[in-house]
C-alpha cells in the first residue's frame, strides 16, 4: 500500500477498529517501499526485522485509541541516531556506525509506538540542498526522477511524497526540512530552535540545528511535533518553555491576522512561478480574512555570508570528533597517531564536508576571526533585529520557500556558490531561532513549488493555524506525483 | 580579482582541521574557497559598530544538574563501536612515528 490518501487519522481508524494490525501495515510499507524506492532511492538502511517485532509488541499490547502515532510506520532521517540500526549521516567515516543509545527524538517517538522502518537518504552530515552530496547514494524527486528533491531531508521528504511513510524526522541548519518540503509538495516544519532536543542528532552547526517533522498534511504535522517537542535534560539548549498543543489552534482560521511578505525575498534571482505562487497564497490568505501588506528585513542579502561563515565554523569544531578512534571509519596503514587522525577524515569526509570544515577553520582562525567569525555573529543580531520589527506589527511572516521549484539532478552539485545562494530565503529563519514551515502552494511545469510561514519565537501555533487554514482552502497538498515523472 | 586565499593558506587550514588536500586538488579546493571567502567579504560593507555578536538564540542561561553519573554502564557497547581493541581498551598507534620515514 502507499500513503497518497492517508493521513494520521484515517491510518489510526484502521489501526483502531483492528481492519489492519501494526504488523500487516508494516509489512505492506516496507513491501511498498521494496517495489517503489527502487526509482526514489529515498531510503538508506531498512529496517525490517525490527521493525516487525515492534510492531508485533504494539498489536500484542494493543493500539492506544488515544494516540494518533500509536503504531505509524515512520521514517528517520540518517543523522538522528537510533539505538542498534547503523546511523551513517550519509558519510563513509560512519559507514559502519551502529548506535548504542537513542536520540531524546527517536525515544520519545518509540514510547508513543511510532515503527521506525528505516533511516532516510541526506547530504552527508546535512551539508547541501540536493542530497546529491551523500556518501551512498542520489534520491530522486518522485514528481520527476531527473530532479533532484532538495535537500539536506531529501529522503525524508520524498519518501512522504511518493507515499512510502506518511511521516517521516528531518533536521533544519539552514533549510534543509522546508526546502525538500517545498520541492516534493509535503509539508515540512523546523520548530523553534530550542523547541526539540538536539540530543542524539549528529551535530553539525549547534546554534542553528532543529529536528523538525515531515508530512502530508499540517494537521499531522502538529501531531508529530508534539510528540517531539519539549525540555530535554540532554540538551542545555532545549527550551523549558511550556509545550502547547500544536493542534488546538488549527482551525481557528486567520481572519485578522497581519500577515507580511518580506520585499526582499521577492527580488531578482526568484524564479516567476514561484513569485506568483506566493501572491497567489496572499491573495487567498486576504480572501480568509487575512491582512497582507509588504515589510522590510533589509539585512536579508547578507544572510548567505553570515550563515556560511557561523554553519562552517560551527561544523569545523564539530566535526573533530571524528578521529577514527573511538568510532567510525580508520585508515589502514599509518605511521603514527596524528597519520591516523588525517588519513581518516581525509578518506572518510566527502568533497562538501572538507570545504565546510577548511572555512569554518579559516573564519575562526588567528588573524581572520574579526574580520569573519565576529562579523558574522554581528550580522546575525541585526538580522534578529530586524525580524524583532517586522514582528511588532505582523503575527506573520509569508515567504517563497525557494527560489525555484526542483532542478536537474547534476545541475548545481559541481558549483558550490549557487548551491549556497539557493539557501537565502530559508537560512534566516536559522540564524533568527524562529519556527517556519514549508507547505504546498502550487506547482510549476508540474513540479511542486511550497510557500514558506514563519512564526515568532515559540509562536508554531500560529503558523500550524495559518498553514491549515490555507490548505483546507487549496487542494495543492492533496495531489501526487505520477510516479516517475510526467507530472 | 585579488586573491583571498593562497594555495598555501588552504595546505595551512587543511592541516589546522586534520585534512590532507593532495596536490592534484589544490587548485580546485583553492579556486572555490576563494570564491567562498570573496562572498564573505561583503559583510564589510555592514556597519557593525557598537553591534554584540550573537552566538545562540537559547533563552537557556547556565543550566546546573547535579554532578551524578547517569546512563554510563555502557563500556561493552562502546568498546564493540571502535575499530581497534585489546583488553577492555581502545588500541591506537604509535605516537611517535618511528617508521623511519622523515614526513
Amino acid at each position: 500500500m502507499n500513503y497518497f490518501n492517508q493521513s494520521l487519522t484515517s491510518i489510526h481508524k484502521q489501526l483502531s477498529d483492528k481492519s489492519v494490525s501494526a504488523e500487516d501495515l508494516t509489512k505492506q510499507t516496507l513491501e511498498n517501499i521494496k517495489n517503489v524506492d527502487g526509482d526514489i532511492n529515498a531510503f538508506l538502511t531498512l529496517d525490517e526485522d525490527g521493525a516487525l517485532k515492534q510492531a508485533k509488541e504494539i498489536d500484542d499490547k494493543g493500539i492506544d485509541s488515544d494516540n494518533l502515532l500509536s503504531g505509524l510506520p515512520i521514517a528517520v532521517k540518517d543523522n538522528i541516531v537510533t539505538k542498534g540500526l547503523k546511523t551513517t549521516a550519509a558519510s563513509k567515516i560512519l559507514e559502519n556506525f551502529t548506535p548504542i543509545y537513542d536520540a531524546t527524538v527517536s525515544e520519545k517517538i518509540k514510547k508513543l509506538g511510532t515503527i521506525t522502518v528505516g533511516k532516510t537518504n541526506m547530504d552527508e552530515f546535512a551539508m547541501g540542498g540536493s542530497t546529491e552530496n551523500s556518501a551512498f547514494k542520489i534520491t530522486h524527486n518522485p514528481w520527476d526522477t531527473t530532479k533532484v528533491p532538495g535537500g539536506s531531508s531529501g529522503g525524508s521528504a520524498a519518501a512522504v511524497a511518493a507515499g512510502e511513510v506518511l511521516a517521516a524526522l528531518g533536521s533544519d541548519t539552514g533549510g534543509s526540512i522546508r526546502q525538500p518540503a517545498s520541492f516534493t509538495g509535503v509539508v515540512g516544519m523546523k520548530p523553534t530552535y530550542g523547541r526539540v532536543s538536539r540530543w542524539g542528532l549528529i551535530a553539525f552547526g549547534s546554534s542553528l540545528d532543529q529536528i523538525g517533522p515531515i508530512t502530508r498534511n499540517v494537521a499531522d504535522n502538529a501531531t508529530l511535533l508534539n510528540a517531539i517537542a519539549g525540555h530535554d535534560d540532554h540538551d542545555l539548549t532545549s527550551s523549558t518553555k511550556e509545550v502547547p498543543d500544536f493542534t488546538s489552534s488549527l482551525n481557528k482560521g486567520v481572519k485578522g491576522l497581519r500577515i507580511g511578505i518580506p520585499s526582499e525575498f521577492m527580488a531578482q534571482g526568484l524564479d516567476d512561478d514561484v513569485k506568483q505562487t506566493v501572491l497567489n497564497t496572499a491573495e487567498t490568505f486576504k480572501k480568509l480574512g487575512a491582512t497582507v501588506d509588504e515589510v522590510s528585513l533589509p539585512h536579508t542579502k547578507y544572510g548567505v555570508a553570515a550563515y556560511y561563515i557561523i554553519s562552517s565554523s560551527e561544523a569545523s569544531s564539530n566535526l573533530q570528533r571524528f578521529d577514527g578512534i573511538r568510532y567510525g571509519r580508520r585508515a589502514k596503514d599509518v605511521k603514527n597517531l596524528e597519520d591516523l587522525y588525517v588519513k581518516s577524515r581525509s578518506e572518510g569526509f566527502g568533497d562538501e564536508v572538507k570545504r565546510r570544515i577548511m572555512l569554518g577553520t579559516f573564519s575562526l582562525s588567528a588573524g581572520f576571526y574579526d574580520a569573519y567569525f565576529k562579523k558574522a555573529a554581528q550580522v546575525r543580531t541585526l538580522m534578529i533585529n530586524d525580524f524583532n520589527n517586522v514582528f511588532k506589527d505582523f503575527d506573520l511572516i509569508l515567504a517563497p520557500t525557494a527560489p525555484t521549484p526542483a532542478y536537474g539532478i547534476g545541475e548545481d552539485v559541481s558549483d558550490p556558490m549557487t548551491m549556497y545562494m539557493n539557501d537565502v530565503l530559508t537560512l534566516p529563519v536559522n540564524l533568527a531561532g524562529l519556527p517556519g514551515m514549508s507547505v504546498p502552494a502550487g506547482f510549476s511545469k508540474g513540479l511542486p513549488v511550497g510557500v514558506q510561514l514563519i512564526g515568532r519565537p515559540f509562536d508554531e501555533l500560529t503558523v500550524y493555524q495559518a498553514g491549515n487554514a490555507f490548505e483546507q482552502e487549496t487542494d495543492f497538498g492533496k495531489q501526487t506525483p505520477t510516479m516517475g515523472g510526467n507530472n | 580579482m585579488t586573491e583571498k586565499i593562497s594555495e598555501d593558506q588552504v595546505r595551512h587550514v587543511a592541516q589546522l582541521a586534520k585534512l590532507k588536500i593532495n596536490d592534484d586538488q589544490l587548485p580546485y579546493f583553492t579556486t572555490q574557497l576563494d570564491q567562498i571567502i570573496g562572498l564573505f567579504e561583503t559583510l564589510s560593507e555592514v556597519d557593525t559598530d557598537g553591534i554584540k555578536p550573537t552566538s545562540s538564540v537559547t533563552d537557556q542561561v547556565n543550566v546546573m544538574r547535579e554532578d551524578v553519573a547517569d546512563n554510563w554502564n555502557q563500556r561493552d557497547g562502546l568498546l564493540a563501536s571502535a575499530p581497534d581493541t585489546q583488553d577492555g581498551y581502545i588500541r591506537v598507534p604509535t605516537i611517535i612515528d618511528e617508521s623511519g620515514e622523515n614526513e
